[in-house]
């Protein structure tokens, strides 16, 4: 009898040293990540914030790092997020809604879906050379402000599809039937039931997607966003700049000075991430709280 | 938290829709606008090419789009920033695909003015006669390929032309520094170059091993296309050795030690004056704008060309490059009449 019971504790002791050892190894893991993203933040700020100024929205790129600004590249970017946003949200959440609601489970269906999955893990450059091909040369839009736009949006829409897909997954069945039983059609249900319920999550999937979008510079270097743009673009036809794009070229110039411009365009673009991200995560507690 | 779900959620569903169609008109509208702006555009200029007939002092616009060396930027920013301050109503894009790049864009007829850190290839004018586009060729500043090694590397003098030649040479089969020259030690050597769609390296590798783009490529190598990467490199590692333009040399003096080369005649480091006087050869490079001729016949283009050559001079210093003599900028304004 004694035997065993130490024989138990034995084991017991055993179990919670590994559940402790597990509990440091996963701290580890997360730390790693925070460690390495904290110092990136920390080396940033540092080279940075000192050249955080008014200057820096008021006043265009220059040749003299004391003079030069991101006003254009700035407004270019809110500039590609107005137009992205209507363009990709309408696209992509009707996407969502008719794979989930109105098309079935067929073979086609499931290759979409499939291709659709697949799209959104494709490296963002080749969305470059593709808006390159269609829309910069193949419908002459040019290098235009309106290529990029359409270029990005084609770039979040299977990450919008998939997380509204998800959103509207997510809402339980019994709420269809129930709105069918009351003879619903179809659009009403999901206008009426479905969509009010999933919005908060395809919401947070937007403003997830969009914040990916803007600090993008692969695909807008290869339909040729430009370096130097001492404008603000009028319409949809002007060339135009934005941030990850002019802070690239800060970096790649000799001057010391510029380096520290670009970090604090670095800080400046993170600030609008944060935002962003905020923004999602309030859309949702706030939604799901009152459904 | 299922069950409550009942009235707010209609409420946010309207104001989604609402927000959404509100943005979608705007994108509509802007849409509308884009036909009606690329119209105006067009207008410009032919407003502008108007205006050069009737009066010349008339206020200049309309657009001139520039790409190509990522070298010759930082130059024609600066000119483009002054003309700007002249000529607000003048736009001036400035792209930085790479000498190769803004030929084809400049073939394609989408560019006014491409930059190059090199002469145009024979190809490169093949493609541009092909395409009807006709040229000219305007010489606007030096720069000189400044060969590097770390500030602690205490034993390399000078390299003659035939020693860097064994480094970047294909199929080199240096692979210390004893290799390069008797007596240097036996390290292994860490060799750093721009990437290959730099124009440096088309003019490095041409000129060091006769022809361009022809270079080494193995494990000791290392080629980035961002040129602070090269100076990082050899500044961090002591048997280290790399090259580029002579404004990255400027910029990092501290960091970085510069080699004097030996081009058989004399041995001669890079500087303001051996790069003006062509003695710092055969690493002293010349910096190009091409213009369009069709281009140059729209008032704005050749003001600006002409701006370009006249302030050239001074903004070449203050961005790095060295500037051409004056009469050198005399015979280039010349061209323009032609």
């Amino acid at each position: 009898m004694e035997q065993l019971n130490l024989g138990d504790s034995k084991g017991i002791t055993r179990r919670r040293r590994s559940d402790q050892a597990l509990h440091l190894l996963f701290l580890a893991c997360t730390s790693v990540g925070i460690i390495v993203l904290m110092a990136l933040l920390v080396t940033i700020i540092m080279d940075g914030v000192h050249r955080l100024s008014p200057d820096l929205f008021t006043n265009y790129p220059s040749r003299s790092a004391d003079r030069a600004g991101m006003k254009s590249p700035i407004v270019g970017t809110i500039y590609l997020l107005l137009l992205m946003t209507p363009i990709s949200f309408i696209l992509g959440v009707g996407a969502a809604i008719f794979l989930e609601e109105y098309a079935g489970r067929g073979r086609w269906i499931r290759l979409i879906q499939l291709n659709i999955s697949t799209l959104a893990g494709v490296p963002s450059i080749i969305y470059g050379i593709l808006g390159l091909a269609i829309f910069v040369r193949g419908m002459g839009l040019g290098r235009s402000l309106l290529s990029g736009v359409l270029t990005m949006t084609l770039l979040v829409l299977p990450i919008i599809i998939v997380a509204s897909q998800e959103a509207i997954r997510a809402v339980p069945k019994n709420r269809r039937d129930a709105s069918f039983a009351l003879g619903a059609t179809k659009w009403q249900t999901v206008s009426r039931s479905v969509l009010p319920s999933a919005m908060p999550g395809i919401m947070t999937g937007v403003i997830l997607a969009l914040s990916r979008a803007i600090g993008e510079t692969a695909p807008l270097i290869m339909i040729g966003a430009l370096t130097y743009v001492a404008f603000l673009p009028e319409n949809l036809m002007d060339s135009f700049s934005v941030m990850p794009i002019q802070i690239f070229n800060w970096i790649s110039r000799p001057s010391q000075a510029f380096h520290e411009l670009a970090a604090s365009g670095i800080i400046l673009l993170l600030i609008m991430l944060f935002i962003m991200n905020i923004t999602a995560v309030w859309i949702r507690n706030k939604y799901s709280k009152n459904l | 938290m299922f069950r409550k779900r009942g009235r707010k959620p209609a409420g946010i569903l309207v104001l989604v829709l609402l927000l959404s169609t509100i943005l979608a008109a705007c994108g509509g509208g802007s849409n509308g606008g884009s036909t009606a702006g690329s119209g105006t555009e067009e207008n410009n200029a032919n407003n502008g090419s108007q205006q050069s007939e009737e009066t010349k002092v008339e206020a200049l616009s309309g657009t001139i789009e520039i790409d190509g060396s990522s070298t010759v930027h930082p130059l024609t920013e600066a000119i483009a920033e002054e003309f700007g301050a002249v000529h607000p109503d003048v736009r001036v894009p400035i792209g930085t695909g790479g000498t190769g790049a803004g030929f084809k864009r400049f073939a394609a007829g989408e560019i006014a003015i491409s930059n190059a850190s090199r002469p145009i290839k024979d190809s490169e004018a093949e493609d541009l006669k092909a395409n009807g586009v006709e040229y000219l060729e305007v010489l606007v500043a030096y720069d000189g390929l400044s060969v590097v090694v770390n500030k602690d590397n205490d034993f390399v003098d000078k390299l003659s032309v035939d020693e860097l030649k064994k480094i970047y040479e294909p199929d080199s089969t240096v692979k210390t520094w004893a290799d390069v020259r008797e007596g240097w030690p036996a390290e292994e050597i860490k060799i750093y170059s721009p990437g290959t769609d730099h124009g440096t390296f088309d003019y490095f590798t041409e000129a060091i091993n006769g022809e361009a783009q022809v270079s080494r490529n193995d494990s000791q190598i290392t080629f980035s296309a961002d040129t602070n990467a090269v100076v990082q490199g050899v500044a961090g590692d002591k048997f280290s050795v790399g090259y580029f333009g002579y404004s990255f040399y400027e910029e990092n003096q501290d960091n970085l030690k510069l080699v004097p080369i030996d081009n058989g005649t004399a041995t001669v480091a890079p500087s303001t004056e051996t790069i003006k006087d062509n003695s710092y050869s055969p690493l002293s490079r010349p910096l190009y704008i091409y213009v369009s001729k069709k281009e140059l016949e729209r008032p704005e283009v050749k003001t600006f060309v002409t701006f370009y050559l006249e302030n050239a001079g001074q903004l070449a210093g203050e961005t790095g490059f060295v500037s051409l003599q004056d009469d050198e900028y005399t015979a280039e304004l010349a061209k323009l009449e032609q």
